[in-house]
């Protein structure tokens, strides 16, 4: 058994299907989760609707509340013009949410430890935001980078410097749901090998074996916070920032 | 409608069985309906309570929390503004000036998302950070 805590992230090709001028399209294991999460959300949400009783059962209060919690976040953050934007939320929302927390189950993928996916989320929210914000308000959306009450002089610097604040978004909101994720799979990983490290050295190391164990449980109910609660930041940011494409300017 | 239910049980049955009175469905319904408006307006009323403690009790979580995210927006300035650096070097033969000039800009632009996420300094137009 060799100690290599990067082995879970490895992408393993199931399938190859296309091979457009020398970029390999295939079915991986992440392609696998990832069909697997839209699968666990559409199904849990048809279950829990099912009945529409007046009185909720568990089902349908988990679906009722985590509609209202998202409803509540985007009309906090993005105003009620802002609903029209609900769907998209709740599907990052919950898309993510399922993401991390299936990834916390052993022998799991975590499609949310990819760069390549919370990036492809980030460049899906922002170019929601800079579309709709071009289609809903034409070029008075530039506003969104002239800060006001600046003396004239200053005004070319702070726009390029609001326009690079603009641009480290994206990177920023993917950056954070990677790096979570990834750190706190990676430490699991490092301490569940100090266990077995451990307890091959004899009835000494059994007793040392049982604090990176210990460690190992505090860790995981710690990850399962960190994953409900990049879930939920992933979703204010993403209303925040639809926010600006709905009122830009000042 | 399956059965487990928070409200007291006792008044739960009496109400249903005052239901089955004929002529008296209507209005019984109503008064039910009115009953589970006023509790559920007081467990609105109560709701943002837990909501806030439970943030204040996990402070020294949510100051992690915090911490990764005014990390990472800081970061993400700065790393933009290098790329945009670099990019501009590339394309105008002009290095290592664009570089330069983006990388300071970008840690510029790093300390203003930084400031927004804390919520303070030049606000744009969000109601609530």
């Amino acid at each position: 058994m060799t100690v290599d805590p990067i082995h879970q992230f490895e992408i393993k090709r199931f399938v190859d299907l296309l091979n457009v001028s020398g970029v390999q399209f295939s079915f991986t294991n992440a392609a696998v989760f990832m069909f697997g999460i839209v699968a666990i959300v559409f199904l849990f949400l048809t279950y829990a609707t099912r009945g529409r009783t007046l009185v909720p059962g568990r089902a349908q209060s988990v679906a009722e509340m985590s509609y209202e919690f998202i409803a509540k976040m985007v009309r906090d953050s993005a105003g009620s013009q802002g609903m029209v934007f609900f769907p998209f939320v709740f599907t990052l929302f919950t898309f993510v949410l399922v993401a991390n927390v299936v990834g916390l189950i052993p022998y799991t993928f975590t499609v949310t430890a990819h760069l390549v996916v919370t990036a492809a989320l980030a460049l899906l929210v922002i170019g929601t935001v800079i579309v709709y914000g071009f289609f809903k308000h034409g070029t008075h959306f530039l506003h969104l980078f002239v800060p006001s009450g600046v003396p004239g002089f200053l005004l070319p610097f702070l726009v390029v410097i609001e326009v690079v604040s603009f641009l480290s978004r994206p990177i920023s909101l993917s950056l954070r749901l990677f790096a979570n994720m990834l750190a706190g799979h990676i430490a699991l990983k490092v301490f569940a090998f100090f266990v077995v490290g451990l307890a091959s050295a004899g009835v000494v190391g059994w007793f040392g074996a049982t604090l990176p164990f210990f460690m190992i449980v505090a860790l995981t109910a710690l990850e399962l916070l960190v994953a409900v609660l990049q879930a939920y930041v992933f979703a204010v940011l993403t209303s925040i920032y639809l926010n600006d494409a709905i009122h830009p300017g000042h | 409608m399956s059965e487990p239910e928070h409200s007291p049980s006792g008044e739960r049955n009496r109400a249903a069985d005052q239901g089955r009175k004929p002529g008296s469905d209507d209005t019984e319904l109503n008064a039910r309906l009115e009953r589970l408006n006023s509790s559920l307006s007081d467990v609105r009323a109560k709701a943002p309570v837990p909501e806030a403690t439970g943030a204040t009790d996990t402070s020294s979580r949510s100051g992690v929390a915090l911490a990764f995210r005014l990390g990472a927006e800081f970061v993400s300035g700065v790393l933009v503004g290098a790329a945009i650096g670099y990019g501009i070097d590339r394309f105008l033969a002009i290095s290592p000036w664009g570089l330069i000039v983006f990388t300071l800009i970008g840690f510029a632009a790093g300390v203003i998302n930084m400031m927004r996420a804390a919520g303070e300094g030049p606000s744009r137009n969000r109601p609530k950070s």
